[in-house]
């Protein structure tokens, strides 16, 4: 936590998921989408935490996350 | 039935859903319905769907979403076409056993999450702020910097500060590992994360919560197996692989298993050869999933690393278990952690000016320095006019007589006193750098000389005690298979020597500046570390207080006893929250254990995998086994990686 800014493009989100391979797939669905720079979905401690591409709206980008997120594995869940 | 208790609403209803079909299922088995194929169907059906109608509705989704190598949908198509075969036992059979494993990977993991939680059951969840008299209890985020806050007996310390009244003992260990407690008084520091034990504290806090050694050490180790080990993204690429290409290969030998062995006149053109390849294209959809090494991996880095911090070693990433497990040479900094860093002036030999003089000198022109050899001066100055130990009420060098002070790094200082007096203070190099004629010191230590506008005066010498647990430190280091131990220091060959020769350790390199530190460090990288090729890495071992350059020019940087230190936990990989030499090889040894499980896991899981594929693809393997390469193979691995939490 060096400076405000990199907060803003830098976020963690807590998530549900069953299996460490969905976790793996979630990561995959969630790194494809635009505005994420870099996702890393952490299946033990139940977290995902996502870098920003400069100018993306984190709301707007997660919405599409989940969105890709859920047609990889259904009964997931991201707490936005 | 503790272990039913103690399972979540979801596991419970899992779990009755297996015992119930299984039960049906052993039931069925001992019915004769040979003769009543339509009552035979209807009746599995029955445990069949209590089992599984959850993944056949996830697999339904699946297909809706196009994910074919979703593991619900290959789940699905392997027990419905067992079914349509007539292996109705089978099907319920994967069904049951899929779904022990789901619940019992649930269980596990579940287990570990916590375990690790309890260790790490450091995060304050109030603070007691006082304000204008009053005491409130509040949300430690909203204190500010400067605040005052009371910590009572019992109590978490929420955030770091200085006690501004009271005394008391404090208990480290949920920081340090350190059972003892210890006494702490007025004007002490008093960290976060360490529980008050017997008086009430008024504590001014120095930093934000967000900032204090509880909040950075949690954020540590939960953020740690973000950072993933090379064998772990090595099973996740693998995983994305295997189950696209068993299920490929499944669809191969269903249609090209009969097609050649008919057309190859090996077998006859019926029902029963179709069916024959067509029962063994599904045993290799029950091993398709990959589940099983997939989770055993992250399982056993979160276990490790959580092992770790109990033991006070916190490893800032699972990539970095790696790393450490590989480590053959192990570089130590003299300085704080072969020796404890409690410099003491042991003798002063002066030439014409008295002793008490030359202390007041060089105290006054060390004045403004931190160095532990500058405190040792201060101290013995404080000592030599009060006559006693040094302790809060000594005098202080009046620093205003100091006009201008310069250092010269590596070697000591110069500074203008009493607008009349240059003192020049430190090593033989900087007598040499300042052309002053002196003769070397003989005795065993560390020689600091001391000149007066050109003239040399005299010398102190200052000695280190070494650490009593430093000689099995290096002991347990060669123990564990390091090959080099290397100790580097800034003093002299004769110190450097006397004391390598107590430890033990293989190598010795003296006089070296800060920088040479580094440079040697890389030179040791090119013959025996990462550069060197092969399995082998450098770490080095430093006290956190300047060598922050090395820690991370090192292939595993190791900072020791750096608690409350910010600098060392950022430039460090690894962090020793107790000043214990020995918890190098500690570190080494769980990080050996740890990459072993991974390993293990891995070979085992691949190999039984792939051999129940060659022998369900020649007709060797039934669907039983199959089971067994997905979810015996599963628990074995999981419980082969939860033994890191013991």
């Amino acid at each position: 936590m060096s400076s405000g800014k990199d907060d803003e493009m830098k976020k963690t989100y807590k998530i549900d998921v069953d299996c460490a391979n969905c976790a793996n797939k979630m990561e995959l669905a969630a790194q494809k989408t635009d505005g994420v720079k870099s996702v890393v979905v952490n299946f033990m401690t139940l977290k995902m935490k996502v870098e920003f591409e400069e100018g993306a709206d984190p709301a707007a980008v997660m919405a599409e996350v989940l969105r890709n997120c859920k047609k990889v594995e259904s009964d997931c869940e991201i707490f936005i | 039935m503790k272990f039913v208790n103690e399972l979540s609403k979801s596991q419970k209803k899992r779990l009755y859903r297996i015992t119930i079909a299984a039960v049906l299922e052993i039931a069925l088995a001992f019915i004769p319905l040979g003769n009543q194929p339509v009552l035979r169907f209807v009746l599995y059906l029955i445990p069949y769907l209590i089992a599984g109608y959850d993944i056949l509705i996830e697999a339904f989704e699946g297909i809706r979403n196009h994910q074919v190598f979703d593991e619900c949908f290959l789940m699905a198509v392997a027990t419905l076409g067992a079914m349509a075969l007539g292996d109705y036992a089978e099907a319920v059979a994967v069904m049951v056993f899929y779904q022990i494993g789901e619940l019992f990977q649930d269980v596990a993991v579940g287990k570990s999450r916590r375990s690790i939680s309890e260790l790490m059951d450091i995060r304050p969840d109030y603070a007691n702020l006082e304000q204008d008299g009053d005491v409130t209890r509040v949300d430690p985020d909203e204190v500010e910097v400067g605040s005052v806050i009371v910590v009572r007996p019992g109590e978490k310390v929420p955030i770091d500060g200085l006690i501004v009244e009271g005394t008391s003992s404090v208990n480290t260990s949920a920081l340090t590992g350190e059972s003892l407690p210890r006494d702490v008084k007025e004007g002490d520091e008093l960290l976060s994360g360490t529980v008050n034990m017997s008086g009430v504290l008024r504590v001014q806090t120095t930093k934000e919560f967000e900032e204090s050694t509880a909040s950075k050490i949690l954020d540590l180790v939960e953020s740690a197996s973000d950072h993933k080990a090379r064998s772990e993204q090595f099973i996740t690429k693998f995983a994305r692989v295997y189950t696209p290409a068993v299920c490929y290969s499944a669809l191969a030998l269903a249609i090209l298993g009969p097609a050649i062995s008919i057309l190859a006149g090996v077998a006859d053109p019926s029902m029963e050869t179709v069916s024959q390849w067509v029962y063994r294209a599904l045993t290799f959809l029950v091993i398709s999933c990959p589940c099983a090494i997939v989770v055993s991996i992250p399982l056993s880095f979160f276990g490790g690393l959580g092992a770790a911090s109990r033991q006070g070693v916190l490893i800032k990433g699972s990539n970095f278990m790696e790393t450490l497990a590989d480590v053959k040479v192990v570089v130590l900094d003299k300085t704080g952690t072969i020796t404890k860093g409690n410099f003491e002036v042991t003798d002063v030999h002066e030439n014409q000016r008295p002793k008490e003089e030359l202390l007041e000198l060089a105290a006054l022109a060390e004045g403004h320095s931190t160095h532990p050899i500058a405190l040792s001066i201060r101290r013995a100055w404080q000592k030599s006019v009060s006559g006693a130990a040094a302790d809060a009420a000594a005098p202080a060098p009046d620093l205003q007589r100091v006009t201008r002070v310069e250092e010269i790094s590596g070697k000591g200082v110069v500074a203008r006193i009493d607008d009349k007096e240059d003192v020049a203070l430190g090593n033989l190099r900087l007598m040499e750098h300042l052309g002053i004629d002196c003769k070397p010191c003989e005795s065993i230590g560390t020689i600091i000389y001391i000149a007066v506008d050109g003239h040399y005066e005299g010398h102190f010498v200052i000695a280190d005690e070494i650490k009593p647990e430093a000689k099995e430190a290096v002991e347990d280091l060669k123990k564990v298979g390091v090959k080099k131990t290397v100790m580097l220091t800034g003093d002299v060959q004769s110190v450097a020597d006397a004391v390598a020769e107590e430890v033990g350790v293989t190598e010795v390199c003296a006089g070296l500046l800060p920088a040479d530190k580094v440079t040697k460090v890389e030179e040791l990288l090119k013959t025996d570390g990462s550069e060197a090729g092969g399995h082998s890495s450098l770490a080095f071992v430093g006290d956190g207080i300047n060598d922050a350059p090395v820690l991370t020019r090192a292939d595993l940087g190791i900072a020791m006893g750096a608690l409350g230190s910010d600098a060392a936990i950022e430039a460090a990989d690894v962090v020793l929250m107790d000043d214990d030499p020995r918890s190098i090889a500690k570190a080494i040894r769980i990080a050996r254990k740890c990459i072993r499980i991974v390993y293990e896991n891995i070979i085992f899981a691949i190999g039984v995998k792939f051999l129940c594929l060659i022998l369900g693809a020649v007709g060797i393997a039934n669907m039983w086994l199959a089971i067994f390469a997905d979810v015996g193979v599963m628990v074995i691995c999981v419980l082969n990686a939860v033994r890191m939490l013991k």
